[in-house]
Protein backbone atom coordinates (compact mmCIF):
# COMPACT_ATOMS: atom_id res chain seq x y z
CA UNK A 1 0.00 0.00 0.00
CA UNK A 2 1.03 3.21 -0.83
CA UNK A 3 2.41 5.53 1.96
CA UNK A 4 0.17 8.86 3.27
CA UNK A 5 0.15 11.04 6.17
CA UNK A 6 -2.30 10.59 9.10
CA UNK A 7 -4.00 12.16 11.59
CA UNK A 8 -6.13 11.34 14.14
CA UNK A 9 -9.10 14.33 14.67
CA UNK A 10 -10.69 14.57 17.79
CA UNK A 11 -13.51 17.13 16.38
CA UNK A 12 -15.31 18.24 13.22
CA UNK A 13 -12.99 21.53 13.51
CA UNK A 14 -9.95 19.99 14.16
CA UNK A 15 -10.68 17.51 11.37
CA UNK A 16 -11.31 19.73 8.83
CA UNK A 17 -8.77 21.97 9.82
CA UNK A 18 -6.34 18.56 9.51
CA UNK A 19 -8.10 17.88 5.80
CA UNK A 20 -7.40 21.75 4.68
CA UNK A 21 -3.93 22.42 2.63
CA UNK A 22 -4.18 19.36 0.66
CA UNK A 23 -6.09 18.21 -2.54
CA UNK A 24 -5.18 14.98 -2.10
CA UNK A 25 -6.64 14.44 1.66
CA UNK A 26 -9.06 11.86 1.94
CA UNK A 27 -11.72 11.71 5.34
CA UNK A 28 -11.03 8.43 6.86
CA UNK A 29 -14.14 6.26 8.87
CA UNK A 30 -14.68 2.63 8.64
CA UNK A 31 -12.38 2.36 5.60
CA UNK A 32 -14.19 -0.52 4.20
CA UNK A 33 -14.10 1.24 0.61
CA UNK A 34 -11.19 3.68 1.23
CA UNK A 35 -8.44 1.42 2.34
CA UNK A 36 -9.64 -1.24 -0.30
CA UNK A 37 -9.16 1.11 -3.02
CA UNK A 38 -5.67 2.46 -1.36
CA UNK A 39 -4.19 -0.89 -1.67
CA UNK A 40 -5.38 -1.24 -5.42
CA UNK A 41 -4.13 2.12 -6.29
CA UNK A 42 -7.34 3.47 -7.36
CA UNK A 43 -7.61 5.98 -4.68
CA UNK A 44 -4.21 7.59 -4.26
CA UNK A 45 -4.51 9.92 -0.81
CA UNK A 46 -1.76 11.85 0.75
CA UNK A 47 -2.91 12.37 3.74
CA UNK A 48 -5.53 10.73 5.62
CA UNK A 49 -7.41 12.44 8.17
CA UNK A 50 -9.02 9.95 11.14
CA UNK A 51 -12.49 10.83 12.12
CA UNK A 52 -13.43 7.63 13.79
CA UNK A 53 -12.89 9.32 17.46
CA UNK A 54 -15.45 12.21 16.52
CA UNK A 55 -18.40 12.53 18.71
CA UNK A 56 -20.26 11.67 15.53
CA UNK A 57 -21.53 8.27 16.81
CA UNK A 58 -25.19 9.16 18.22
CA UNK A 59 -28.68 8.66 16.74
CA UNK A 60 -30.73 11.13 17.99
CA UNK A 61 -34.53 12.63 17.36
CA UNK A 62 -34.22 15.40 15.08
CA UNK A 63 -36.89 18.29 15.04
CA UNK A 64 -38.21 17.81 11.80
CA UNK A 65 -39.78 14.45 13.54
CA UNK A 66 -37.27 12.22 12.18
CA UNK A 67 -33.65 10.94 12.94
CA UNK A 68 -30.41 12.66 13.25
CA UNK A 69 -27.90 10.08 12.81
CA UNK A 70 -24.47 10.87 13.29
CA UNK A 71 -21.48 10.54 10.78
CA UNK A 72 -19.80 7.73 12.53
CA UNK A 73 -22.71 5.69 13.58
CA UNK A 74 -21.97 1.95 12.26
CA UNK A 75 -24.11 0.43 9.88
CA UNK A 76 -24.41 -2.91 12.31
CA UNK A 77 -25.65 0.06 15.05
CA UNK A 78 -28.18 2.08 12.82
CA UNK A 79 -29.17 -1.43 11.27
CA UNK A 80 -30.82 -2.32 14.81
CA UNK A 81 -31.59 0.70 16.42
CA UNK A 82 -35.27 -0.22 17.78
CA UNK A 83 -36.45 3.86 16.31
CA UNK A 84 -35.19 3.14 12.90
CA UNK A 85 -36.41 -0.97 13.30
CA UNK A 86 -39.69 0.72 14.12
CA UNK A 87 -40.12 3.57 12.29
CA UNK A 88 -38.12 2.96 9.00
CA UNK A 89 -37.66 -0.90 9.03
CA UNK A 90 -36.67 -0.24 5.48
CA UNK A 91 -33.47 1.08 6.01
CA UNK A 92 -32.71 -1.38 8.58
CA UNK A 93 -33.91 -4.06 5.82
CA UNK A 94 -31.74 -2.60 3.81
CA UNK A 95 -28.45 -2.13 5.89
CA UNK A 96 -28.76 -5.83 6.75
CA UNK A 97 -28.72 -6.91 3.26
CA UNK A 98 -25.58 -4.92 2.48
CA UNK A 99 -21.97 -6.46 2.91
CA UNK A 100 -21.36 -9.25 5.72
CA UNK A 101 -21.61 -8.61 9.39
CA UNK A 102 -17.92 -7.79 9.84
CA UNK A 103 -18.10 -4.96 7.23
CA UNK A 104 -21.18 -3.67 8.73
CA UNK A 105 -20.08 -3.68 12.22
CA UNK A 106 -16.40 -1.19 10.59
CA UNK A 107 -18.69 0.82 7.70
CA UNK A 108 -20.57 3.80 8.72
CA UNK A 109 -23.15 6.23 7.95
CA UNK A 110 -21.11 9.13 6.11
CA UNK A 111 -18.80 6.58 4.50
CA UNK A 112 -21.98 4.32 3.30
CA UNK A 113 -22.73 7.97 1.66
CA UNK A 114 -19.54 8.05 -0.01
CA UNK A 115 -19.25 4.60 -1.21
CA UNK A 116 -17.22 4.08 -4.60
CA UNK A 117 -18.73 1.73 -7.17
CA UNK A 118 -17.91 -1.56 -7.84
CA UNK A 119 -17.10 -1.41 -11.98
CA UNK A 120 -14.25 -3.76 -12.32
CA UNK A 121 -12.87 -1.14 -14.51
CA UNK A 122 -12.94 1.45 -12.63
CA UNK A 123 -11.34 -0.77 -9.53
CA UNK A 124 -8.74 -2.33 -11.94
CA UNK A 125 -6.69 0.81 -12.07
CA UNK A 126 -5.07 0.24 -15.94
CA UNK A 127 -8.43 0.01 -18.11
CA UNK A 128 -10.07 3.07 -19.75
CA UNK A 129 -12.10 5.28 -16.82
CA UNK A 130 -14.06 8.20 -17.06
CA UNK A 131 -14.14 8.19 -13.44
CA UNK A 132 -10.55 7.55 -12.61
CA UNK A 133 -8.74 9.11 -15.50
CA UNK A 134 -10.98 11.70 -16.81
CA UNK A 135 -11.18 11.71 -20.78
CA UNK A 136 -10.00 8.25 -21.19
CA UNK A 137 -13.23 6.08 -22.17
CA UNK A 138 -15.40 4.08 -20.35
CA UNK A 139 -14.46 0.43 -20.92
CA UNK A 140 -17.74 -0.65 -19.44
CA UNK A 141 -20.20 0.65 -22.21
CA UNK A 142 -18.64 -2.10 -24.84
CA UNK A 143 -17.38 -4.25 -21.90
CA UNK A 144 -18.33 -7.22 -19.74
CA UNK A 145 -21.58 -4.78 -18.10
CA UNK A 146 -24.09 -7.45 -16.09
CA UNK A 147 -23.65 -7.20 -12.33
CA UNK A 148 -23.08 -3.80 -11.17
CA UNK A 149 -23.97 -1.38 -14.27
CA UNK A 150 -27.02 0.80 -14.62
CA UNK A 151 -30.29 1.34 -17.06
CA UNK A 152 -31.00 4.42 -15.23
CA UNK A 153 -29.29 7.73 -15.59
CA UNK A 154 -26.12 6.29 -17.69
CA UNK A 155 -24.31 8.31 -19.80
CA UNK A 156 -21.96 8.07 -22.70
CA UNK A 157 -19.24 8.67 -20.08
CA UNK A 158 -19.87 6.20 -17.27
CA UNK A 159 -22.84 3.81 -16.86
CA UNK A 160 -21.59 2.21 -13.15
CA UNK A 161 -23.99 1.53 -10.54
CA UNK A 162 -23.91 3.69 -7.17
CA UNK A 163 -23.86 0.61 -4.90
CA UNK A 164 -25.39 1.09 -1.77
CA UNK A 165 -28.58 -0.53 -0.61
CA UNK A 166 -28.44 2.19 2.90
CA UNK A 167 -28.88 5.00 0.61
CA UNK A 168 -31.60 3.53 -1.49
CA UNK A 169 -33.64 3.30 1.89
CA UNK A 170 -32.49 6.87 2.43
CA UNK A 171 -33.68 8.17 -0.85
CA UNK A 172 -37.00 6.54 -0.26
CA UNK A 173 -37.21 8.05 3.03
CA UNK A 174 -35.89 11.23 2.13
CA UNK A 175 -32.81 13.27 3.99
CA UNK A 176 -30.75 15.89 4.54
CA UNK A 177 -27.29 15.40 4.55
CA UNK A 178 -25.38 18.16 6.60
CA UNK A 179 -21.92 19.09 5.93
CA UNK A 180 -19.07 21.40 7.77
CA UNK A 181 -15.87 22.93 6.33
CA UNK A 182 -14.05 25.85 8.19
CA UNK A 183 -16.52 28.29 6.56
CA UNK A 184 -19.52 26.91 8.67
CA UNK A 185 -22.28 24.25 8.11
CA UNK A 186 -24.53 23.76 5.73
CA UNK A 187 -27.27 21.10 4.46
CA UNK A 188 -27.83 19.30 1.25
CA UNK A 189 -31.23 16.99 0.09
CA UNK A 190 -30.14 13.29 -0.03
CA UNK A 191 -31.75 14.11 -3.38
CA UNK A 192 -29.31 16.38 -5.19
CA UNK A 193 -25.90 14.97 -3.12
CA UNK A 194 -25.14 11.99 -5.27
CA UNK A 195 -24.40 13.21 -8.99
CA UNK A 196 -25.47 11.80 -12.31
CA UNK A 197 -22.34 11.11 -14.17
CA UNK A 198 -23.48 13.48 -17.32
CA UNK A 199 -19.89 13.94 -18.52
CA UNK A 200 -18.07 14.39 -15.39
CA UNK A 201 -18.66 11.20 -14.12
CA UNK A 202 -15.75 11.55 -11.73
CA UNK A 203 -17.46 14.17 -9.89
CA UNK A 204 -19.81 11.90 -7.98
CA UNK A 205 -21.27 13.65 -5.24
CA UNK A 206 -21.93 17.86 -3.93
CA UNK A 207 -18.97 18.07 -1.12
CA UNK A 208 -16.81 20.71 -2.11
CA UNK A 209 -13.25 21.28 -0.70
CA UNK A 210 -12.77 20.32 3.02
CA UNK A 211 -16.26 19.73 3.51
CA UNK A 212 -17.03 16.42 6.05
CA UNK A 213 -20.18 15.26 6.55
CA UNK A 214 -21.35 15.23 9.86
CA UNK A 215 -24.60 13.91 10.34
CA UNK A 216 -27.72 12.39 7.73
CA UNK A 217 -31.18 13.30 9.18
CA UNK A 218 -34.28 11.29 7.75
CA UNK A 219 -37.22 12.94 7.08
CA UNK A 220 -40.46 12.34 9.43
CA UNK A 221 -41.44 8.59 8.76
CA UNK A 222 -44.72 8.56 6.85
CA UNK A 223 -47.72 8.57 8.75
CA UNK A 224 -49.06 4.04 9.60
CA UNK A 225 -46.42 2.88 6.45
CA UNK A 226 -45.59 0.25 5.29
CA UNK A 227 -42.25 -0.43 4.76
CA UNK A 228 -39.40 -2.71 3.10
CA UNK A 229 -36.15 -3.43 1.05
CA UNK A 230 -36.02 -6.64 -1.68
CA UNK A 231 -33.01 -6.94 -2.87
CA UNK A 232 -31.89 -9.53 -6.08
CA UNK A 233 -28.77 -10.58 -6.55
CA UNK A 234 -26.81 -13.65 -8.03
CA UNK A 235 -26.35 -14.96 -4.28
CA UNK A 236 -28.52 -14.55 -1.67
CA UNK A 237 -25.99 -13.00 0.11
CA UNK A 238 -23.24 -10.89 0.83
CA UNK A 239 -23.50 -9.63 -2.82
CA UNK A 240 -24.20 -6.05 -4.57
CA UNK A 241 -27.60 -5.74 -5.80
CA UNK A 242 -28.79 -6.56 -9.15
CA UNK A 243 -31.96 -4.62 -8.66
CA UNK A 244 -33.45 -4.13 -5.32
CA UNK A 245 -36.70 -1.75 -3.81
CA UNK A 246 -37.27 0.13 -1.36
CA UNK A 247 -40.87 0.65 -0.80
CA UNK A 248 -43.00 2.76 1.96
CA UNK A 249 -46.99 3.01 1.27
CA UNK A 250 -49.47 4.08 3.56
CA UNK A 251 -53.10 3.20 2.35
CA UNK A 252 -57.23 4.80 3.22
CA UNK A 253 -58.59 1.71 3.33
CA UNK A 254 -58.05 -0.73 0.29
CA UNK A 255 -56.64 2.98 -1.42
CA UNK A 256 -52.88 4.21 -1.64
CA UNK A 257 -53.04 7.56 0.22
CA UNK A 258 -48.88 7.95 0.17
CA UNK A 259 -46.10 5.75 -1.52
CA UNK A 260 -42.38 5.87 -1.83
CA UNK A 261 -40.31 3.78 -4.44
CA UNK A 262 -36.62 4.01 -4.43
CA UNK A 263 -34.38 1.37 -6.56
CA UNK A 264 -30.31 -0.03 -6.30
CA UNK A 265 -29.16 -2.17 -8.51
CA UNK A 266 -29.71 -0.03 -12.05
CA UNK A 267 -29.24 3.18 -10.95
CA UNK A 268 -26.01 5.57 -11.62
CA UNK A 269 -27.39 7.12 -8.06
CA UNK A 270 -29.72 6.35 -5.24
CA UNK A 271 -32.59 5.93 -7.81
CA UNK A 272 -35.94 7.79 -6.34
CA UNK A 273 -39.05 7.23 -8.55
CA UNK A 274 -41.07 10.47 -8.08
CA UNK A 275 -43.25 9.92 -11.11
CA UNK A 276 -44.03 6.15 -10.06
CA UNK A 277 -45.10 7.30 -6.92
CA UNK A 278 -47.55 9.84 -8.14
CA UNK A 279 -49.44 7.72 -9.98
CA UNK A 280 -49.93 5.13 -7.29
CA UNK A 281 -51.95 7.48 -4.69
CA UNK A 282 -55.39 7.17 -4.69
CA UNK A 283 -55.69 3.92 -6.88
CA UNK A 284 -56.55 0.72 -5.25
CA UNK A 285 -53.21 -1.51 -3.74
CA UNK A 286 -53.53 -4.15 -5.97
CA UNK A 287 -51.04 -5.77 -8.23
CA UNK A 288 -52.40 -4.45 -11.77
CA UNK A 289 -51.23 -0.95 -9.60
CA UNK A 290 -48.11 -2.24 -8.92
CA UNK A 291 -47.41 -3.39 -12.54
CA UNK A 292 -48.53 -0.03 -13.85
CA UNK A 293 -46.35 1.71 -11.04
CA UNK A 294 -43.04 -0.58 -11.96
CA UNK A 295 -43.29 0.14 -15.55
CA UNK A 296 -43.56 3.97 -15.32
CA UNK A 297 -40.94 3.47 -12.88
CA UNK A 298 -38.59 2.00 -16.03
CA UNK A 299 -39.97 3.76 -18.57
CA UNK A 300 -36.98 5.66 -19.19
CA UNK A 301 -34.16 2.32 -18.46
CA UNK A 302 -31.24 1.97 -21.00
CA UNK A 303 -30.34 -1.46 -21.45
CA UNK A 304 -26.55 -2.17 -22.55
CA UNK A 305 -25.52 -5.60 -24.18
CA UNK A 306 -25.48 -7.96 -20.33
CA UNK A 307 -27.79 -5.80 -18.61
CA UNK A 308 -31.27 -5.98 -20.26
CA UNK A 309 -32.82 -8.50 -17.89
CA UNK A 310 -32.46 -5.81 -14.98
CA UNK A 311 -35.49 -3.80 -16.66
CA UNK A 312 -37.88 -6.21 -16.07
CA UNK A 313 -36.25 -8.13 -12.66
CA UNK A 314 -36.65 -4.27 -11.63
CA UNK A 315 -40.19 -4.42 -12.26
CA UNK A 316 -40.48 -7.49 -10.43
CA UNK A 317 -38.74 -6.01 -7.32
CA UNK A 318 -41.44 -2.82 -7.08
CA UNK A 319 -44.26 -5.24 -7.41
CA UNK A 320 -42.91 -7.24 -4.49
CA UNK A 321 -41.92 -4.73 -2.64
CA UNK A 322 -45.01 -2.38 -3.46
CA UNK A 323 -47.12 -5.51 -2.30
CA UNK A 324 -45.94 -6.41 1.07
CA UNK A 325 -44.81 -2.96 2.25
CA UNK A 326 -49.02 -2.65 1.45
CA UNK A 327 -49.87 -5.66 3.50
CA UNK A 328 -47.31 -4.37 6.45
CA UNK A 329 -49.38 -0.97 6.25
CA UNK A 330 -52.92 -2.66 6.24
CA UNK A 331 -51.82 -5.04 9.52
CA UNK A 332 -49.98 -1.81 11.80
CA UNK A 333 -46.80 -3.06 11.11
CA UNK B 1 3.60 14.34 10.00
CA UNK B 2 6.49 13.21 7.79
CA UNK B 3 10.09 12.91 8.90
CA UNK B 4 13.25 15.07 7.10
CA UNK B 5 13.19 12.27 4.41
CA UNK B 6 9.33 13.22 3.37
CA UNK B 7 8.26 9.92 4.35
CA UNK B 8 5.54 9.93 7.31
CA UNK B 9 6.69 8.64 10.24
CA UNK B 10 5.65 5.72 13.04
CA UNK B 11 2.53 6.24 14.74
CA UNK B 12 2.66 4.84 18.66
CA UNK B 13 -0.22 3.02 19.07
CA UNK B 14 -1.45 1.01 22.26
CA UNK B 15 -3.27 -2.51 21.95
CA UNK B 16 -4.81 -4.90 24.27
CA UNK B 17 -4.63 -7.94 22.58
CA UNK B 18 -5.91 -10.88 23.47
CA UNK B 19 -6.03 -9.47 27.19
CA UNK B 20 -2.43 -8.26 26.75
CA UNK B 21 -1.23 -4.41 26.82
CA UNK B 22 0.98 -4.01 23.60
CA UNK B 23 2.75 -0.93 22.66
CA UNK B 24 3.47 -0.90 18.87
CA UNK B 25 5.03 1.97 16.99
CA UNK B 26 3.80 1.40 13.29
CA UNK B 27 3.78 3.33 9.91
CA UNK B 28 0.05 4.73 8.81
CA UNK B 29 -0.21 2.17 5.99
CA UNK B 30 -0.21 -0.94 7.99
CA UNK B 31 -3.38 -2.41 8.26
CA UNK B 32 -3.93 -4.54 11.57
CA UNK B 33 -3.87 -7.55 10.12
CA UNK B 34 -0.13 -7.17 8.99
CA UNK B 35 0.54 -5.37 12.37
CA UNK B 36 -0.56 -8.70 13.78
CA UNK B 37 0.52 -11.20 11.83
CA UNK B 38 3.97 -9.66 10.56
CA UNK B 39 4.83 -7.65 14.20
CA UNK B 40 3.77 -9.52 16.82
CA UNK B 41 4.06 -12.90 15.55
CA UNK B 42 0.43 -13.76 15.53
CA UNK B 43 0.53 -15.82 12.50
CA UNK B 44 -3.17 -17.54 13.34
CA UNK B 45 -5.22 -14.58 11.82
CA UNK B 46 -4.72 -15.42 8.12
CA UNK B 47 -4.89 -13.47 5.00
CA UNK B 48 -6.95 -14.34 2.08
CA UNK B 49 -8.25 -12.17 -0.48
CA UNK B 50 -6.49 -9.38 1.69
CA UNK B 51 -9.67 -6.84 0.16
CA UNK B 52 -12.46 -7.69 2.68
CA UNK B 53 -14.14 -10.27 0.70
CA UNK B 54 -13.25 -13.50 2.64
CA UNK B 55 -13.24 -12.98 6.10
CA UNK B 56 -9.79 -15.09 6.95
CA UNK B 57 -8.64 -11.81 8.59
CA UNK B 58 -11.62 -11.98 11.21
CA UNK B 59 -10.54 -10.79 14.51
CA UNK B 60 -12.40 -9.06 17.59
CA UNK B 61 -12.33 -5.42 17.89
CA UNK B 62 -14.05 -4.84 21.41
CA UNK B 63 -15.77 -7.43 20.74
CA UNK B 64 -17.22 -6.88 17.64
CA UNK B 65 -16.25 -9.23 14.36
CA UNK B 66 -14.21 -7.32 11.76
CA UNK B 67 -12.05 -7.69 8.63
CA UNK B 68 -8.57 -6.84 9.95
CA UNK B 69 -7.37 -6.42 6.28
CA UNK B 70 -9.30 -3.24 5.53
CA UNK B 71 -8.41 -1.65 9.00
CA UNK B 72 -5.75 0.65 9.86
CA UNK B 73 -3.41 -0.28 12.74
CA UNK B 74 -3.31 3.26 13.64
CA UNK B 75 -7.11 3.39 14.10
CA UNK B 76 -7.21 0.74 16.62
CA UNK B 77 -5.11 3.19 19.02
CA UNK B 78 -6.88 1.98 22.42
CA UNK B 79 -8.59 -1.16 21.25
CA UNK B 80 -8.94 -4.39 22.43
CA UNK B 81 -8.24 -6.81 20.26
CA UNK B 82 -9.08 -10.65 20.21
CA UNK B 83 -7.02 -13.26 17.73
CA UNK B 84 -7.73 -16.96 17.26
CA UNK B 85 -4.71 -17.09 19.70
CA UNK B 86 -6.80 -15.75 22.57
CA UNK B 87 -9.47 -17.92 22.25
CA UNK B 88 -8.82 -20.68 24.18
CA UNK B 89 -8.48 -20.66 27.90
CA UNK B 90 -4.59 -22.25 28.53
CA UNK B 91 -5.22 -25.95 27.00
CA UNK B 92 -9.02 -25.49 27.36
CA UNK B 93 -10.62 -25.00 23.82
CA UNK B 94 -13.53 -22.27 23.75
CA UNK B 95 -16.93 -23.22 23.42
CA UNK B 96 -16.75 -22.63 19.77
CA UNK B 97 -13.41 -24.23 19.32
CA UNK B 98 -14.61 -27.01 20.72
CA UNK B 99 -17.71 -27.11 18.56
CA UNK B 100 -15.78 -26.75 15.41
CA UNK B 101 -13.69 -29.88 16.84
CA UNK B 102 -16.89 -32.22 17.62
CA UNK B 103 -18.48 -31.07 13.99
CA UNK B 104 -15.58 -31.79 12.04
CA UNK B 105 -17.04 -27.77 10.82
CA UNK B 106 -13.47 -27.79 8.32
CA UNK B 107 -11.69 -29.22 6.17
CA UNK B 108 -8.23 -27.59 4.90
CA UNK B 109 -8.51 -25.25 7.68
CA UNK B 110 -7.35 -21.71 6.38
CA UNK B 111 -10.30 -20.18 6.66
CA UNK B 112 -11.08 -21.83 10.11
CA UNK B 113 -9.21 -19.18 12.33
CA UNK B 114 -11.16 -16.15 10.89
CA UNK B 115 -14.74 -18.92 11.06
CA UNK B 116 -14.28 -19.37 14.96
CA UNK B 117 -13.46 -15.67 15.52
CA UNK B 118 -16.46 -14.67 13.74
CA UNK B 119 -18.81 -17.30 15.49
CA UNK B 120 -17.20 -15.90 18.90
CA UNK B 121 -19.08 -12.90 18.15
CA UNK B 122 -22.29 -14.35 18.04
CA UNK B 123 -21.97 -16.20 20.95
CA UNK B 124 -23.07 -12.77 22.67
CA UNK B 125 -24.85 -11.41 19.39
CA UNK B 126 -28.37 -11.60 20.30
CA UNK B 127 -29.34 -9.78 17.32
CA UNK B 128 -28.58 -12.93 15.02
CA UNK B 129 -31.67 -15.14 15.37
CA UNK B 130 -31.76 -19.12 16.31
CA UNK B 131 -32.31 -20.95 12.87
CA UNK B 132 -29.95 -22.12 10.80
CA UNK B 133 -30.70 -19.67 7.88
CA UNK B 134 -29.82 -16.94 10.24
CA UNK B 135 -26.63 -18.44 11.19
CA UNK B 136 -25.61 -18.54 7.23
CA UNK B 137 -26.91 -15.35 6.46
CA UNK B 138 -24.49 -13.83 10.06
CA UNK B 139 -21.52 -15.76 8.73
CA UNK B 140 -21.65 -15.23 4.92
CA UNK B 141 -18.65 -13.00 5.42
CA UNK B 142 -16.71 -15.68 6.04
CA UNK B 143 -15.89 -17.84 2.75
CA UNK B 144 -15.11 -21.79 2.93
CA UNK B 145 -13.86 -22.49 -0.46
CA UNK B 146 -13.77 -26.59 0.77
CA UNK B 147 -17.39 -26.00 1.30
CA UNK B 148 -17.37 -26.78 5.23
CA UNK B 149 -20.73 -25.12 5.27
CA UNK B 150 -23.18 -27.19 6.91
CA UNK B 151 -20.49 -28.41 9.47
CA UNK B 152 -19.82 -24.69 10.58
CA UNK B 153 -23.23 -24.13 11.03
CA UNK B 154 -24.32 -27.61 13.46
CA UNK B 155 -20.85 -26.36 15.31
CA UNK B 156 -22.31 -22.95 15.31
CA UNK B 157 -25.92 -23.67 16.85
CA UNK B 158 -24.65 -26.19 19.25
CA UNK B 159 -22.10 -23.87 20.77
CA UNK B 160 -25.22 -21.47 21.11
CA UNK B 161 -26.94 -23.73 22.62
CA UNK B 162 -24.50 -24.72 25.17
CA UNK B 163 -23.92 -21.46 26.04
Amino acid sequence: MRQFEYKRAEDARAAVAAHAGNDAAAYLAGGTTLIDLVKLDVMQPERLVDVNRLALDAIEPADNGGLRIGATVRNTALAHDKRVRRDYRVLSEALLQGASRQLRNRATTAGNVMQRVRCSYFRDGISPCNKREPGTGCSAIEGRNREVFAVLGTSEHCIAVHPSDMCVAMAAIGATVRVEDAEGSREIDFADFHKLPGDTPHIEHELAGDELITHVTLDAPVADAGSTYIKLRDRSSYQFALASCAAIVSLDGDRIREARIALGGVGTKPWRCLDAEQALVGQPAVDETFEAAAAAAMRDATPYKHNAFKIPLARKAIVCALRDAAARAGNGA
Amino acid sequence: MKDATNMPVDVAIDLRINGKMTQLDVPPNVVLLDALRDRLGLTGTKKGCDHGQCGACTVLVNGEAVNSCLSLAVTHDGDDITTVEGLADGETLSPVQQAFLDHDAFQCGYCTPGQMVSATELMHNHAVGDTDADIAEAMSGNICRCGAYKNIVAAIQSARKAG
